[in-house]
């Protein structure tokens, strides 16, 4: 059966998301920042903590974005293969919800309409929409605001087979470290292993937006994720990059089926803003 | 801990006293400028023109803010990375600059101005716009408005958490403290 859905209904929800994206985190991101706090053994790792948690109360209480670098809008879009929109076009009216959320919240306008020429296009838009067509009538809308600070530390390395699970491990590894504290860290880091150039880059974003508590279902890759970061949390790094055993707080990887010849390794930096809002509709 | 409130515009007096590492407030007056502002203020000085503020013994803040909501000076105001100021800053401090207040890494030229000059980086905590936002008291954009959040703001703080990152003889906090708490 063939569900009608109205584009308006994204655009509403996606307005409503991205303000709330900005003011509060998820609760399993809340939860990580919380642990870490407790646990940090450097004194001035604590205070940057102790601020964090600080700054988060201040944000959601008087609805002041929790960063001031609001992002650009990166938005997921989960199709169901039984939806049919109506209404209008769909980039338009997730572009509206974006326009929307980031006037009417408040939100800093970051994105510029041309990457050479510049110039503010004051409202934040355009969006960058990812669609994946799902089974079922439903449709699951992820909005993730990403900061620049940590997305410029990102990275893409095409290593070879030969490279294995180390060359992976010091890929990510050599990223976070060559991030520092430029990333706003404590980070979450987001990797995608196999696939292709572009596929690698979408799956190290998209890891971004899982619960920061939940494990890979992959034995051999959640075990890689436990080992990742606690190789990144020997770095020294630290909150704010002051020092201490808080850099990251997870590691998420993806992983996808890949050619042969290729080992293609993405390494998506976030900082502790690791922002997303998700609905279905 | 005892409290350390320093006063801005920095002293050469207080700069002297302050060491990498050391968590202290600061009290007085900003001024916020990032990459375009920066990159006007550079044109300005090639043609020759004044800067929009005195620079003598200022702090600037990397930062552009959120829209502040109704009946508040300022929006979210946290520090943006101060390395992408690197190209213009040794020349701001040559002319007398007192002090940076961002995030992250910089330069060895950037390094070597702020011994030339004693001058102090501090860094305030990336991601706490919203805290650091209500520390600020007033704020006047005055001048680059055409620019919006990258516009020169003066801004009046009160108990403003920063940390020195490199003091006057050049220490570097990113570097020490890394190396303390590496475990490998
Ligand atoms: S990296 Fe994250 S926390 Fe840091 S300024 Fe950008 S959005 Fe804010």
């Amino acid at each position: 059966m063939v569900r009608d859905v109205d584009v308006k209904l994204l655009t509403d929800n996606i307005k409503e998301m991205c303000i709330e994206a900005t003011h509060f985190l998820t609760p399993d991101m809340d939860a990580a920042l919380k642990k870490a706090t407790a646990e940090e053994e450097a004194p001035l790792g604590k205070q940057v903590l102790e601020q964090l948690q600080e700054n988060l109360q201040i944000a959601g209480k008087e609805m002041i974005p929790i960063c001031q670098d609001c992002g650009m809008a990166v938005v997921f879009l989960e199709i169901g293969q039984d939806v049919h929109f109506t209404g209008g076009n769909l980039m338009d009216a997730v572009n509206e919800g974006v326009r929307r959320g980031y006037v009417d919240g408040f939100l800093r306008k970051s994105v510029v309409k041309d990457p050479l020429l510049r110039g503010n296009t004051g409202d934040n838009t355009p969006a960058i929409l990812h669609t994946e067509i799902v089974p079922g009538d439903k449709v699951k809308i992820t909005v993730s605001p990403k900061g620049f600070g940590s997305e410029n530390k990102s990275k893409i390395i095409m290593l070879t087979p030969a490279d294995g699970i180390e060359g992976v491990k010091a890929a990510v590894v050599n990223a976070v470290k060559e991030a520092g504290p430029n990333a706003c860290p404590p980070m979450v880091v987001g990797v995608g292993i196999g696939g292709t150039f572009e596929r690698a880059a979408y799956m190290a974003k998209k890891a971004l937006t899982r619960d920061v508590s939940v494990r890979s279902e992959l034995p051999h890759i959640a075990e890689l994720e436990n080992e990742l970061l606690e190789m990144i949390n020997k770095s020294g790094i630290g909150p704010g990059g002051l020092g201490g055993i808080t850099t990251a707080l997870a590691v998420n990887v993806n992983t996808y089926a890949t050619h042969i010849a290729g080992l293609p390794v993405a390494v998506n930096i976030c900082c502790h803003v690791n922002r997303h809002a998700v609905r279905v509709i | 801990m005892e409290k350390r409130i320093v006063h801005v515009p920095l002293s050469k007096e207080d700069a002297r006293t302050l060491k990498t590492g050391d968590y202290v407030y600061l009290e007085g007056t900003i001024y916020s400028a990032r990459d375009a502002a920066h990159k006007r203020m550079s044109e300005a000085l090639d043609r020759g023109e004044e800067l929009p503020f005195d620079i003598k013994g200022n702090v600037i803040y990397y930062m552009g803010p959120s829209p502040a909501r109704e009946g508040r000076p300022i929006g979210s105001a946290g520090p943006t990375t101060a390395g992408r100021m690197d190209p213009y800053t040794p020349r701001l401090l040559d002319m007398g600059m007192g002090g940076m207040i961002g995030k992250g890494k910089r330069t060895q030229d950037v390094h070597d101005a702020v011994v030339r000059n004693e001058a102090v980086y501090f860094a305030a905590v990336g991601g706490a716009g919203a805290l650091l936002s209500q520390r600020i008291k007033k704020s006047e954009v005055i001048a680059y408005d055409d620019l919006g959040p990258e516009a020169i703001r003066k801004m009046e703080i009160e108990d403003f958490p920063v940390v020195v990152v490199m003091d006057v003889e050049g220490n570097d906090l990113y570097k020490i403290s890394q190396e303390m708490y590496k475990k490998d």
